[in-house]
């Protein structure tokens, strides 16, 4: 079997296991005695187990085994979660990320893990955990009372059983048997796993999953399941996978079920309550997902996640599907003009359908492009924790809005200005903990990350309850650097003296340290940003905190725009760009050391003519009387550009010039207007030095 | 025997050149084209192709021969060689021919005006009719043009 059809979807699925198991294992660590988020991360693991396996990745797969060891330990509470466990635990998703991104990259998902696996193991066998009874590993996969024979259900397992019996949910006794001619066996009982996942928990299986992982078993095997769904709805969708020979499907009940087993009930009190469980699935997850479905939908042991409605789609497709949507909607504006002309009821009343249905259509493809922010937001928490941990303080990071939706190619580019702001918050913004107590503030610092709407932009903003900023020594440090003169300094209002941060080659750190002393400054932040077009400020109140917050536009492919004319050629003018517009009299230009300058407000800008600068033959505004100017701006320098005329505002689509002209100076791209012509961006960028 | 491979023949001037029909996406019409400043002189501008913004050439320019006026038979040959798209200006092109690759012979020391290393090959198709083979990575070389520029600029 090809295993390269795989592949894909083998990397997409793991990586949000190991989000997930990322995520679990912080919000254990707030909670380490909450034994159903031990369960879902056990069963993360397993399922990632479980895909490398089958694909071949040994090193991952011998890694999770043994990861589940030590977590079987701790849901059948014969171990307790404490800190060593947590950071091996944390080490192994980290080597388990590094192999994933190497088979990403094409590798084979190797490495050299046994420093990793000797720790877990020697968790296992009770070494590093003296507070909990020593349990021998054989017993951790809990197989050690099967006889070989029948699928017997120890104490635990039963008391399970009938609990989610007396809870109305189904249990069923499944036996499945595989094709003779399957060549791959434990692949296809793994499909089976996975499906009977998806609705349910699988509570027992005869031979055990590490068995069927390695083939060793004849074509059948069978096991105890509890699930919402009807007996002959799980045999139908398990015969539906292929190479399923046959698949036998009882439901058992109480009486049945004591038939099949030797158990005591004494077990019942150290079982975990299913329903107790599957209530606190909800609130222990607080990852950003709030419309998952209260615990009706969910079964016994909680985590079994309902299917998403979801599927992946390529950028590069989209992209061409909003490629064929803007020729659609040049298409639409002729016909527009077309049916003006034509004057006919019936074609006019077609082309305003056809205008609705084509905005609509747009407003779908934009959405199709958005992503939560969730997808960036997601590797903070383990970020912050490691950080916190490193740096000897405690923080709670609280995340808010994570469901705010970016365009997809705005979110590509966030993340690494969000790592470095944050990084900031915990090193420079959160106070050590000795310090925080002398201050009279909480020993663990918050640093809040929160992201929402409002109008066309989405806002970003960290904030911390840290030191805050301290004018004075960022005047000092500027003054020092050459960056600003004292009496400037002494002019300049808070905000603006915050905004000395970003000047390249500040750093406020008296200690360079291991985290943020690596030769990036805040000024590669605020330049990504605006790359953005964005928009990052600073608010800080000395010894209460300090908040950055980040301005992003909804979309990076559709902007306003001015339309201008020079001579026969027309431009598009982004608006973030422009000041105003206006009209200059000739005689109101002074010549100041051979550069043209006109007067504006109380103080003289540069004249800029576009004509000169981009050669354009057909039009010399020194024949006008007026010129029409547009005030650019490049953050606080302004410069004026003559035009011959406006056209008006407009939403553009904003294409590249392609691979053959990479940049050309003074332009940003180009967009196509409705007759189908196309219209370069300026980049007034380029023209203020 | 060599392979057979199918080739776009266009004009510029007399004379007539060939490009692999697997390089070739289309063949369009004279259209508008949007001047782009602040390029090399032969680099037309961009033209619209469906909704996708693609620079255009004049190969004539970028062969150093004398540009002509458009005509009725003015083509641009929507060509992709090195992840890059860009269209050429020729005279015109209206034919496509199998060739064998045997008959491609590795280009002669001197060639009217343009360059040998933006050729491929000459292939003789009849003892009248020669065809050029053109190299398109050579010609769509950005470094050669980057150069350029530096000496226009």
């Amino acid at each position: 079997m090809d295993m390269n059809q795989y592949l894909s979807m083998f990397i997409d699925e793991s990586n949000d296991h190991l989000q997930s198991l990322n995520e679990n294992m912080l919000e254990l660590e707030q909670h380490p005695d909450d034994i159903s988020i031990v369960q879902v991360i056990f069963r993360s693991a397993h399922t990632l187990k479980g895909m490398a396996a089958t694909m071949g990745y040994e090193d991952l797969s011998s890694l999770t085994h043994q990861m589940e060891n030590v977590l079987d330990l701790v849901r059948n509470e014969k171990l307790k979660m404490q800190e060593v466990i947590f950071d091996t635990l944390f080490q192994s998703l980290d080597a388990l990320q590094l192999m994933v991104q190497d088979i990403t990259q094409g590798g084979e998902g190797k490495a050299d893990v046994s420093s990793i696996v000797s720790s877990l193991q020697s968790i296992v066998n009770g070494d590093l955990a003296p507070a909990a009874p020593a349990v021998p590993a054989d017993s951790a996969t809990g197989s050690s009372s099967f006889d070989g024979n029948a699928v017997q259900l120890d104490e635990y397992q039963h008391s399970v059983l009938e609990q989610s019996i007396s809870e109305g949910h189904k249990v069923l006794f499944i036996e499945v048997a595989i094709r003779e001619d399957c060549q791959l066996k434990a692949a296809r009982a793994y499909l089976v796993f996975d499906l009977l996942e998806r609705y349910g928990e699988i509570v027992k299986s005869h031979p055990t999953v590490q068995e069927i992982e390695q083939e060793k078993f004849n074509r059948s095997f069978s096991l105890y399941y509890i699930t919402q769904k009807e007996p002959s709805e799980m045999k139908s969708m398990i015969l539906n996978l292929s190479e399923i020979d046959t698949a036998e499907v009882a439901a058992l009940d109480l009486e049945t079920l004591g038939q099949l087993s030797f158990g005591k009930k004494e077990a019942a009190a150290t079982a975990v309550e299913p329903s107790k469980q599957a209530n606190d699935v909800v609130p222990a997850s607080k990852s950003a997902v709030p419309t998952d479905n209260q615990s009706g939908g969910r079964t016994a042991g909680g985590g079994a996640s309902t299917p998403s409605r979801t599927i992946r789609v390529d950028i590069d497709r989209l992209d061409v599907l909003m490629n064929l949507l803007s020729e659609l909607l040049i298409d639409r504006s002729r016909l527009e003009q077309l049916a003006d002309e034509v004057r006919r009821p019936d074609l006019t009343e077609t082309v305003e359908h056809m205008s609705r249905v084509g905005s609509d259509l747009q407003n779908i493809v934009l959405k199709l492009r958005m992503v939560p922010v969730d997808t960036v937001f997601n590797r903070f928490p383990r970020m912050v924790r490691d950080l916190a941990k490193s740096l000897d303080k405690k923080i709670d990071l609280i995340v808010v809005g994570a469901d705010t939706e970016l365009d997809r190619t705005v979110i590509d580019e966030i993340g690494d200005p969000l790592v470095h702001l944050l990084r900031n918050a915990v090193d420079h913004g959160v106070e050590s903990t000795s310090k925080r107590i002398a201050d009279g503030k909480s020993e663990t610092g918050t640093v809040h990350l929160r992201a929402f709407h409002s109008g066309n932009h989405v806002f970003i903003e960290i904030e911390d309850d840290g030191s805050g900023i301290d004018r004075n020594v960022i005047l000092a440090k500027a003054i020092k650097n050459g960056i600003v003169t004292e009496s400037e300094g002494a002019a300049m209002t808070d905000e603006q003296v915050y905004m000395l941060l970003f000047a390249p080659g500040f750093s406020t750190a008296e200690v360079i340290s291991d985290i943020s002393g690596r030769g990036v400054g805040l000024d590669v932040v605020k330049t990504k940003i605006m790359s953005l077009s964005g928009v990052v400020s600073v608010t800080s109140k000395l010894g209460k905190g300090t908040k950055f917050s980040v301005q992003l536009p909804l979309t990076l492919s559709i902007i306003s725009a001015m339309l201008i004319k020079v001579g026969s050629e027309k431009y598009a003018i982004p608006l973030s760009s422009i000041v105003e517009t206006g009209l200059l009299k000739r005689n109101e230009i002074r010549n100041v050391h051979g550069y043209k300058m006109i007067p504006y407000r109380d103080t003289h800008i540069p004249l800029l003519s576009l004509a000169e600068l981009f050669e354009v033959k057909d039009f010399d505004e020194n024949n006008e009387e007026e010129s029409e100017i547009v005030v650019i701006h490049k953050g606080d320098r302004l410069a004026a550009l003559t035009v011959e005329d406006f056209i008006g505002q407009s939403e553009i689509v904003i294409k590249n010039l392609g691979k053959y002209l990479p940049s050309i100076q003074g332009i940003a791209g180009a967009t196509i207007l409705g007759d189908g012509q196309v219209a370069l961006i300026i980049d007034s960028n380029a023209f203020i030095k | 025997m060599g392979a057979e491979i199918k080739v776009i023949v266009f004009k510029l001037g007399h004379e007539e050149y060939g490009i692999e029909v697997d390089k070739v996406q289309t063949i369009e019409r004279m259209m508008p084209i949007t001047r782009v400043p602040k390029t090399l002189t032969f680099v037309k501008g961009v033209i619209n192709l469906r909704g996708v913004v693609i620079p255009v050439i004049d190969l004539r320019g970028r062969f150093g021969i004398a540009e002509a006026e458009h005509t009725d038979q003015t083509r641009i040959i929507i060509v992709t060689a090195n992840e890059m798209e860009v269209g050429f200006i020729v005279d015109s092109a209206n034919d496509v021919i199998d060739l064998n690759t045997d008959i491609i012979d590795s280009p002669p020391d001197v060639v009217g005006g343009i360059k040998a290393k933006y050729l491929h090959g000459v292939a003789r198709i009849s003892e009248t009719r020669l065809l050029v083979m053109l190299n398109l990575s050579e010609v769509l070389n950005r470094s050669e043009i980057i150069q350029l520029e530096s000496l226009e600029g």
